[in-house]
């Protein structure tokens, strides 16, 4: 299965015979005082120093969260999809729980966006995925209902189902273009939970074949030496299917641990990649001292 | 062990989450004599505000303060009801909720057990709370505080759906109101008239403690 995602001169390909595709996280002022702030005043230049940093920490798509308190979600949306895609090419995830903001995303954004994201609630699933539609994007797909967020993947694969199912035949969107997101959640609060998450990823990936893509700096949330954490999670979860991860790109560690479960994983024939990545970080390393 | 000694093994054993030694200590206290309001205000209440603290300062991780909290209210369940019959308050009775339209709990349950540990009295609604059931809870239980949880930024508005309902139904004066969740911040808590919000468990309990304080010194 490929999911395809698209700048306006740019193709990203999420899929299980593909690098990981990691979506950079950091452009999101959630507990981010300063930024909020300055979003608020309509400053978008931390905008650009995240971008910058994402980028040149590897992510291949950006994540793009306007979501201050107090601010006006929607302006920003537009703004930061439109200063974003003057600066790069890499193609744009627009999330937001603010259906006018993902909206105002899709709008100004020139290409295949993914959407970040629609539950299993038939409420947002009757706004959101109209949209998805109306714009020829890709959604991520969180199984949690009206309800309750399950913690059993049996329960979590059924509402994944109920969400493909109602993409493919009501709204007809193609099923390539739905990902599921197996729920990551941090292990500092319940040693179970992550468990659950890997669980989830098997069952979806055996089950329904589709992308999965998740939260991935969940898992470590209140732990010390989180990109440890963070590095084990991601390489054991590619095993399992998960295809790619919203993650903080800057982190060199999460990075290698990543290129090097692809070539475990024959994702990186003759360690192309591998090896490549390794000679930019000796240049790095060489120019620094 | 003098009394000293236990103390001091009850609020390491606490400190460090030791269930079964904090049971054991506090069930030794009583039986030699030791006040429940010793025991809680000299051992158990001290250690989990060092527990705190050091969760503030990056010492500790969120496992240990649960770990620490399940404690701690394992020795209140023991405590509670001989402190009820000697008259000792509890430090409060905290109502909590995640608003209507939410689901996520994690972290306010995260919130439940340090205010337990803490002492307070916890009624959890549970998630998807509509505001005339956080109401009609506030006129059942009558607690110190009630406090609303929202993940996302959709859901936050119900805050203010929240405190208009308690307005209506003439309660807001009669419950301190506190908010939190992770896109909440203290200029959104300020915006919508909450009287407290805190980033994390932890603080969640100190920023309660001092608002049922300043509201007890405001009636005197």
């Amino acid at each position: 299965m490929q999911t395809v995602v698209s700048s306006a001169t740019k193709q990203v390909i999420i899929g299980d015979d593909q690098p990981f595709c990691i979506i950079g996280e950091r452009i999101n002022p959630t507990g981010r005082k300063a930024f909020q702030l300055k979003l608020r005043e309509n400053d978008l230049s931390t905008v650009e120093i995240d971008v910058q940093q994402q980028i040149a920490g590897g992510a291949m798509v950006l994540d793009v969260n306007m979501g201050a308190p107090l601010a006006d979600e929607v302006g920003l949306m537009t703004k930061a999809v439109n200063l974003i895609q003057a600066m790069t090419d890499l193609p744009l995830c627009i999330d937001s729980s603010v259906i006018d903001a993902l909206e105002a995303g899709l709008k100004a954004y020139q290409g295949k966006a993914l959407v970040n994201s629609v539950t299993a609630e038939d409420e947002r699933l009757d706004i959101i995925l109209p949209l998805v539609k109306r714009y020829g994007a890709a959604v991520i797909a969180l199984p949690n209902d009206e309800t309750e967020i399950p913690e059993d993947p049996k329960r979590r694969l059924e509402l994944a189902k109920k969400i493909l199912h109602v993409a493919t035949e009501k709204y007809h969107i193609p099923a390539e273009d739905i990902l599921i997101d197996p729920l990551a959640m941090p292990i500092g609060a319940d040693t179970s939970l992550v468990v659950r998450t890997l669980e989830t990823i098997h069952l979806v990936h055996d089950e329904l074949g589709l992308n999965m893509s998740l939260g991935a700096s969940n898992v470590s949330f209140g732990m010390p030496d989180r990109h440890t954490i963070g590095a084990a999670f991601l390489t054991m979860a590619m095993s399992a299917g998960l295809t790619s991860a919203i993650m903080d790109a800057r982190s060199v560690q999460l990075n290698r641990a990543i290129k090097a479960a692809d070539l475990l994983l024959n994702r990186d024939p003759w360690g192309a990649e591998w090896i490549a990545g390794h000679r930019a970080l000796q240049a790095v390393e060489g120019s620094a001292s | 062990m003098t009394q000293d000694e236990l103390l001091k093994e009850l609020y390491d054993a606490t400190l460090v989450g030791n269930q079964p030694r904090v049971i054991e200590l506090t069930n030794e206290g009583l039986t030699t004599g030791v006040t429940p309001e010793t025991l809680l205000f000299d051992a158990l209440i001290p250690s989990l505000e060092e527990v705190g603290a050091r969760f503030e300062r990056g010492d500790f991780f969120v496992p240990e303060m649960l770990i620490a909290g399940k404690a701690m209210s394992k020795a209140l369940e023991i405590l509670r009801p001989l402190l009820a019959e000697t008259g000792v308050e509890t430090i409060g009775k905290f109502l909590i909720g995640t608003v209507k339209g939410d689901v996520h709990d994690i972290g306010k349950n995260l919130v439940d057990i340090m205010l337990e540990g803490a002492g307070f009295e916890v009624i959890d609604l549970g998630v998807q709370v509509p505001p005339e059931k956080f109401v009609e809870a506030i006129k059942e239980h009558e607690p110190d505080v009630v406090g609303f949880s929202a993940f996302l930024t959709t859901t936050m508005p119900m805050f203010k759906v929240n405190i208009n309902a308690l307005e209506k139904a003439g309660l807001r004066e009669k419950v301190i109101v506190m908010v939190g969740g992770a896109p909440v911040t203290q200029e959104y808590a300020d915006s919508i008239g909450a009287d407290g919000y805190a980033a994390d468990a932890s603080g969640a309990v100190k920023r309660a403690k001092e608002l049922i304080q300043q509201r007890a010194l405001a009636r005197r």
